[in-house]
């Protein structure tokens, strides 16, 4: 582990084995790239694509499992250093050097050196605290993905599915098909919304994702599940585990149905703690609410040698990613002197045109499914970060005693601070801080964050070092 | 709270695990959280500062919801774990002291 | 333009208790803070409230600062999270004996008496989790620790509600003297005063430099990790004679590890980058002093950003060349429990001149002299 300096230095470590991942390894090897590629999964595919070599029992509806599995061939396919099962927690750069990322695989610490970097962390659900949110029954909606793909299991008991978006309707109709009972699908979607997305239609027919989303959308309304709609608030109630959810909608309605499983889900934002801990800059995405890393059309993030592709950087769907990895692939290789600058441009021109195309269809989703639940004026009781218990009021008494950013907030209150570094209370620790101000999110900023970014037994240092030891 | 699908693939070994003291059987290949869940475990650990119940949330090595003490060794993710016959889990519970 | 009697420049922990003690007398203070109060040496520092092993020209100063640090509660209206735990350093091997043996011949021949010979049966009581090979230690029973940006932080909370002036983000440039006083330039505007105190830590060089007397400060970046909550195993806080630690648990269960190891400090770029590097090595000596921490995970590392002398201790002093500054900088990675004395020892310097306590050590003088130059 210590040694590093004979190992040999790649020229370009990807991290994640997802869609952007897959093709962007895949086209390295063809360009003549020496490539590692580092992913936590057991095999490839990301979470969109998960165990999608063996489909885990449950098909998939639409194209999206051929493409999937099209990916993870080409992937296979090329002669490439894969790691599976290879955590990353810190990436060194420093300009001129090369860089060094750490690892853990097989509780081992380990490094690899690269010259370039390419993360491809892929996306993450958007925190959606509501009252109740950390009672055992209570997940994602991509959890209960996970669940399905990799391990064909179900909810025994009745299921409550509330948010908004794409994969809410692709999961009711899994659910369904595998006659689980969906008691209630809360959306959270306003008429508003449609309104907003209409002006972006044109872009969306033009992206050619529409007939997909269409189809999806129609599948679901012939369910004829228990949906209500216009849903503002949300109560997971129960005592030691989920037992329902009461609801209000917009217009005044409320109910509360029972549940064993409450599954929220109000889109994806990106899986950027990698960026942050190297330092890459942020900018706050008002289209989709979130910060994500600041890229050039290259990936390029501001650390001279990492690029960012993907969801990672911006969240944009699992068909538009492989074209990103590819185009940063190009640049990459270009920047190791592989290609020219004019053939990096001639053979991304392709790749540039599909991508813009498909970008093209991002507003509509982003303006018909913004977040809401996760957007709307959180009660001082909910809890905001989950690791270290810390409620909205904490972090309000914090910010009146003084404390006036997202990294006082963590000294003050330890919020952010836990195992899972901020990634479930970082949004909305910035929100609190922006409604109290009164300034804008983007002006707010987010958590540092230190490395490592995943917790590191001691013991994985010490089964490298005595594997070192002479 | 969950169940499975349909029979598991034949070829993957059944394995057998131990939680809080019970045999659960497994499936080869698939995640501890997977296997618990399967088996009605819902609650996986003690939150550290109330000491709340707590279970799985995203299952995809984010959230740190299902953190177990594998074969004596605490704070492992049980959604990133493969199962291995003969795993003795138990839930994490380290909750503070009073300052 | 603002005009207080005291501009103190520096939000850390000297600066904050600076600013206290000197409203306490009766001065008006306008404190000045580049980023936001605790955001360096003071916020990230591990901690340590100790006497022990100190170098003997600070341990008048500890013994007195430990004295006000038993009241810190009356002092700042917070207890700090100050616990006195004890304080030990192990001795692994025979050098670390010898080590010892000599410390205790120095502190004893100075006529203290706090720091304690204890015999491995001692120390295998006190701390039942260290590994056996150590030999006996040095043991300091009432240090301990306090949580230092929740102890910086109630300094200027104290210091503002008795009438300070705590502007933040505002970075001071160098003083200009202007008729009897001072007249301090900040991207906020000028700011006027009859005395200037220095207590900008790792950027405290630039001021004395911009003063006309430069003082070869070198910032660095000493890093920490902590862990994962482990159920309670450890009260006292230990550091060894052998190797490069210290470790301490927090009342919450985490593991605060440190020990001196730098990491990159970027002072001009404002921050300070931890290298795994080394960190491993220090990973190594907690695994080989505490094999029980196998278990323990690691969730975060950090480096803050120090400024440390070349002899190892600070400079407190007045300026030699600009009438009516104090300086109190360079405190070299210890100075976070000299921080309630040396509020008090700068209020001192800047009613009348002089203090009771010896300080002549931490002349900004010393670096001129002959004999400091033919020594570097």
């Amino acid at each position: 582990m210590t040694a590093g300096q004979d190992e040999p230095i790649f020229d370009l470590a990807i991290v994640g084995a997802g869609p952007a991942g897959m093709a962007a390894a895949a086209l390295a090897g063809e360009i003549g790239l020496s490539t590692v590629v580092l992913d936590e999964q057991p095999s490839p595919g990301g979470q969109i694509y998960r165990n999608v070599e063996h489909a885990g029992g449950v098909p998939l509806p639409g194209a999206s499992r051929e493409k999937g599995a099209a990916l993870a061939a080409a992937f296979r396919a090329t002669a490439l250093d894969y790691r599976p099962g290879t955590g990353v927690w810190h990436i060194e750069t420093h300009p001129g050097e090369p860089c060094r990322l750490w690892l853990l695989r097989d509780a081992r610490v380990g490094q690899v050196r690269a010259r370039r970097v390419l993360l491809a962390t892929g996306a993450t659900e958007r925190p959606v605290p509501v009252p109740g949110w950390t009672l055992p029954g209570v997940l994602t909606v991509g959890a209960l993905q996970i669940l399905l793909k990799s391990a064909g299991m179900v909810p025994a008991g009745p299921v409550v599915l509330v948010g908004n978006g794409p994969l809410l309707y692709l999961t009711a109709v899994q659910l369904a098909a595998a006659d689980t009972r969906v008691a209630a699908v809360l959306e959270t979607g306003a008429k508003a919304d449609l309104r907003a997305a209409l002006r972006h239609l044109p872009g969306f027919v033009a992206s050619g994702t529409w007939r997909a989303g269409l189809a999806l959308l129609r599948e679901f309304r012939a369910l004829g599940l228990p949906v209500v709609r216009d849903v503002s608030e949300v109560t997971i109630e129960g005592g030691d585990r989920a037992s329902g959810v009461r609801y209000r909608t917009a217009d005044g309605q409320s109910g509360t149905v029972p549940a064993e499983v409450v599954a929220l889900h109000e889109g994806v934002i990106p899986a950027s703690s990698l960026a942050r801990a190297i330092g890459c800059d942020l900018v706050w995405d008002a289209g989709q609410a979130t910060f994500r890393p600041e890229i050039d059309t290259w990936g390029q993030s501001s650390v001279a040698a990492v690029q960012i592709v993907g969801d990672s950087a911006g969240i944009a769907g699992a068909e538009a990613a492989p074209l990103a990895g590819r185009i940063a692939v190009l640049e990459a290789a270009r920047a190791v002197g592989r290609l020219t600058e004019a053939e990096r441009d001639r053979r991304a021109a392709p790749f540039g045109r599909a991508l813009s195309s498909l970008l093209r269809g991002r507003p509509f989703i982003d303006r018909l499914y913004p977040p809401r639940l996760a957007r709307s004026p959180l009660a001082d009781p909910v809890v905001v970060c989950r690791c270290e218990e810390v409620t909205a009021g904490a972090v309000r008494a914090a910010l009146a005693s003084g404390a006036s950013g997202p990294n006082q907030i963590k000294a003050f209150l330890r919020c952010g601070m836990g195992p899972c570094q901020g990634r479930f209370c970082a949004p909305t620790v910035t929100r609190l801080i922006a409604e109290a101000r009164g300034v804008p999110e983007a002006e707010v900023g987010s958590f540092r964050l230190r490395p490592p970014v995943k917790p590191i037994p001691l013991a994985a240092f010490a089964a490298a070092m005595e594997e070192d030891a002479p | 709270m969950f169940r499975r699908r349909a029979q598991s693939d034949p070829g993957l070994p059944p394995v057998s695990i131990r939680f809080e003291g019970r045999t659960i059987a497994a499936t080869g290949g698939e995640t501890l959280a997977a296997a618990l869940l399967a088996a009605g475990e819902e609650v996986f650990r003690a939150s550290p500062v109330s000491g709340a119940p707590r279970g799985p949330f995203c299952l995809m090595g984010a959230c740190f919801e299902c953190l177990v003490e594998i074969d004596g060794m605490p704070g492992q993710q049980a959604c990133m774990t493969i199962v291995r016959d003969g795993m003795d889990i138990r839930r994490d519970r380290i909750v503070e002291g009073e300052e | 333009m603002r005009t207080a009697d005291v501009i103190v420049i520096g939000g850390g922990i000297h600066g904050c208790s600076t600013a206290l003690e000197c409203r306490r007398r009766g001065l008006s203070v306008i404190l000045l803070e580049k980023d936001h109060v605790a955001r360096h040496a003071s916020g990230v520092n591990a901690g340590g409230v100790r006497r022990l092993n100190r170098h003997p020209d600070e341990i008048p100063l500890a013994m007195a600062s430990a004295a006000l640090w038993q009241s810190i509660k009356d002092l700042v209206g917070d207890n700090c999270g100050y616990r006195q735990t004890g304080q030990i350093r192990v001795a692994e091997t025979e050098a670390g004996l010898e080590a010892i043996a000599a410390r205790r011949a120095l502190v004893e021949g100075l006529g203290y008496s706090h720091e304690q010979w204890i015999d491995r049966e001692t120390l295998f009581g006190l701390v039942p989790a260290i590994a056996r090979h150590c030999l006996g230690a040095l043991y300091t029973a009432d240090d301990g620790y306090a949580d230092p940006s929740r102890t910086t932080r109630a300094f200027a909370r104290r210091a503002a509600a008795l009438g300070a002036e705590i502007i933040s983000p505002c970075r001071a440039g160098i003083p200009v003297r202007t008729g009897d006083g001072w007249q301090v330039p900040t991207d906020r505007g000028p700011v006027s005063g009859a005395a200037v105190v220095n207590c900008a830590g790792a950027w405290g060089g630039a001021i004395a430099a911009g003063l006309g007397e430069p003082v070869p400060i070198e910032p660095v970046a000493p890093m920490m990790l902590v862990t994962a909550r482990v159920p309670p195993f450890i009260a006292p806080v230990v550091a060894s004679f052998d190797r490069m630690i210290s470790f301490k648990q927090s009342p919450n269960g985490t593991v605060v590890i440190g020990g001196g190891w730098r990491g990159r400090a970027e002072p001009e770029a404002n921050r300070a980058l931890v290298e795994f590097g080394d960190l491993h090595r220090l990973i190594g000596n907690v695994l080989h002093l505490f094999p029980v921490m196998r278990e323990a995970r690691i969730t975060r590392s950090w480096a803050g950003i120090e400024g440390m002398m070349p002899d190892g201790i600070p400079v407190i002093s007045p300026s030699a060349t600009a009438p009516g500054v104090v300086h109190a900088f360079g405190f070299s990675a210890h100075g976070f429990q000299l921080g309630p004395i040396g509020g008090r020892i700068v209020a001192d310097l800047v009613e009348t001149g002089k203090t009771a306590l010896p300080i002549a050590p931490f002349s900004i003088e010393r670096f001129q002299r002959a004999s400091w130059r033919e020594a570097s």
